[in-house]
């Protein structure tokens, strides 16, 4: 079985983060591999475990740091890398980003892709629909758990998107994002480590895909951002230390904001 | 009709969400409204979108919306777009929403904003719209430049206008066809898993939201977060690591991978703050949250913060509250 999984290198949330003059994300301050792809890694070397047979490419469209995300995500059991890099691509909208990584899998072939339920920077969970249409095979997206059956060339999800739980299936070749349910990311091994350094990693640009640069980057986005403003932080109140009077203390604050039932709060 | 604003009507069995009227005062300050009802064996609630200021409404009823994922809902609206050729499509940013908004967008080869909280109109003709970024710590100005611009707005968006007038004559309704060799490559949907229904308000509506965290201990004591929602009138949520534990239902969770909520009151009980949790709740009106921590990254976003055993305070809170009714 041979699995595609698509993962971004994205600002890590637990540090600074910010945008460009020019209303990009600013990729110079420390990025990492997306935690929720780490789920989408995770979950293609267990069917391929399970399977008994397979194997996992990662891919991602990034900057020259991208291949770093690259090589944790071989650490972790991948067996080939394939990045995407151009300085094109910049300001590539979600339109643009699902073209090149239709194009990504078509090149490297696939049984089944395997996404994250939304990347930790744009977050906004379409690219795995975007690459079905594209590629015009099913998409099985917000996956809390995945079942591959090989032998019937069919996979089957339980898709949890927080408003409906349905169990839902296809055939193969398909396109499947996760969901963070589906259990917890390995850390990569020592082992694994040393061995990601020597797996092959193969760097394109638009040229090699054929792709034109006028399909893509800033030029052709056909999402812009014009401007991107950093809000006022929300001020903190008042934090007081429970004395015994705690609670009366917060009766009275939701009774003053009018917050109470009886407040007609609306 | 160039004018058109084509809305993708959110409802549960012909029962409309909240979204849909919200949508349509979206749609009133771009153009001229036009609902999409797409079902299975519900036929549309003509008169209340004419409520909320639909002037057409298109509709489908096809089994197929509930036997297939999303591709059918694609197919309908792209063939209304091309016979109709509206200046834009709004559609509900929950997650089926946002996956619809990206396959139209491709198949138009058009603009897409996911998360819009508010939405004008350039003299372009495109769009301007606003989003925001990294758990709201930033706000983005875009615009749309190509195409017939596909929205998914974000709950609770930000309109100027007023609620557009209810339609003063009967609206028209116009069927839709479903292109049938659509659903060849779509995921069927073998079997649904009903949720439990608490009788509670709705997590992403409800205009108080009272949140456990893993602070509340074990799945039993947990019940006092709903004790406490249910002396205020409020929803209930919880953390992921409440609903990793188990001690409730995974839709009840709040931050990135779960809801996005933005009550009035946002009240949070042992939980930590973390930015994932942050991301979905910070743009509450006003925040509390009690704490045995002093250092909780909650208390930095907090209106009011309370260092304190949970267990201590909760009991006396509620019947205060109660005593206040
Ligand atoms: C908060 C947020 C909201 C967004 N909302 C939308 C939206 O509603 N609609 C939409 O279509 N898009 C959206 N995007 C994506 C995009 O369109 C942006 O709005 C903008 O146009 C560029 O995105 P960016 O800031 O991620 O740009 P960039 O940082 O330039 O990234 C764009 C893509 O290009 C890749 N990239 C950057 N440099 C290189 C390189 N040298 N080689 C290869 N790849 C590279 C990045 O990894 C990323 O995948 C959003 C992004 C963010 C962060
Ligand atoms: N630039 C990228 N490179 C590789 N995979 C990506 C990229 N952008 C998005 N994805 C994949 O698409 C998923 C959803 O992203 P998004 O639609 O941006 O929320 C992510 O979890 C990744 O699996």
């Amino acid at each position: 079985m041979r699995v595609l999984v698509f993962v971004k290198h994205v600002p890590d949330a637990s540090g600074e983060r910010g945008f460009t003059p020019a209303g990009t994300v600013d990729r110079t301050l420390p990025c990492r591999l997306s935690e929720l792809d780490e789920h989408a890694v995770e979950q293609a070397l267990r069917l391929i475990e399970q399977a008994g047979t397979g194997e996992v490419t990662i891919a991602t469209m990034g900057p020259p740091a991208a291949a770093e995300t690259l090589r944790k995500a071989l650490a972790m059991g991948g067996h080939a890398a394939v990045h995407v890099c151009d300085d094109r691509l910049a300001g590539t909208d979600a339109l643009g980003t699902s073209l090149v990584l239709a194009e990504v899998a078509r090149r490297v072939g696939f049984d089944l892709i395997v996404c994250g339920m939304a990347s930790t920077d744009a977050g906004m969970s379409v690219v795995p629909a975007m690459l079905a249409e594209r590629l015009g095979v099913p998409q099985l997206s917000f996956a809390a758990e995945v079942t591959v059956d090989l032998a019937g060339q069919r996979v089957r999800i339980r898709r949890e998107d927080g408003r409906d739980t349905v169990i839902a299936e296809a055939g193969l070749p398909a396109v499947v994002s996760v969901t963070d349910q589906i259990g917890e990311a390995r850390y990569p091994s020592f082992k694994g480590i040393m061995a990601a350094r020597k797996l092959p990693l193969q760097t394109w640009d638009l040229a090699e895909l054929g792709i034109p640069v006028d399909a893509v980057g800033m030029v052709h986005a056909a999402a812009v951002v014009e401007s991107a403003t950093p809000e006022p932080p929300r001020q903190p109140g008042r934090v007081v230390v429970d004395d015994g009077t705690a609670a009366a203390t917060i009766a009275e604050f939701l009774r003053e904001r009018r917050l109470l039932p009886s407040s007609g709060r609306n | 009709m160039a004018d058109e604003i084509l809305v993708l009507v959110d409802h549960t069995g012909g029962q409309l969400a909240p979204a849909t009227a919200e949508l349509l005062r979206v749609a009133a300050g771009l153009g001229t409204p036009a609902a999409v009802f797409l079902a299975a064996g519900t036929p549309p609630p003509v008169e209340a979108l004419a409520a909320l200021g639909a002037r057409r409404v298109y509709a489908a009823d096809a089994p197929a919306f509930a036997e297939y994922l999303v591709v059918p809902q694609v197919a309908a609206l792209h063939s209304l777009v091309q016979r109709k050729q509206p200046a834009a499509v709004l559609v509900p940013a929950y997650p089926t929403g946002r996956e619809i908004a990206g396959r139209l967008a491709v198949r138009l080869d058009s603009a897409l904003v996911t998360d819009a909280v508010a939405v004008e109109r350039a003299t372009d003709g495109g769009l301007v719209t606003s989003q925001t970024a990294f758990a709201g710590s930033y706000q983005l100005r875009g615009r749309t430049a190509r195409g017939t611009p596909v929205i998914a707005v974000a709950p609770h968006p930000v309109v100027d206008a007023p609620s557009p007038p209810a339609a003063g004559e009967p609206v028209p309704v116009e069927p839709i066809e479903l292109p049938t060799e659509a659903l060849a490559t779509a995921a069927r949907i073998v079997e649904r898993i009903e949720p439990e229904r608490s009788g509670r308000p709705d997590l992403q509506t409800a205009s108080a939201v009272v949140t456990g965290g893993r602070g509340l201990g074990d799945g039993e004591r947990f019940g006092l977060v709903a004790e406490l929602a249910d002396a205020l009138g409020a929803a209930v949520g919880a953390s992921r690591a409440a609903v990793d534990a188990g001690w409730c239902d995974r839709s009840l969770q709040v931050g990135q991978t779960g809801k996005t909520v933005s009550p009035q009151l946002y009240l949070a009980l042992g939980i930590s703050g973390a930015i994932q949790h942050r991301a979905g709740m910070q743009s509450s009106r006003t925040i509390v949250a009690i704490n045995k921590d002093p250092e909780a990254p909650i208390f930095s976003i907090a209106d009011l913060g309370v260092v304190g055993d949970l267990f201590a305070i909760v009991p006396e809170l509620i019947s205060r509250i109660r005593s206040a009714a």
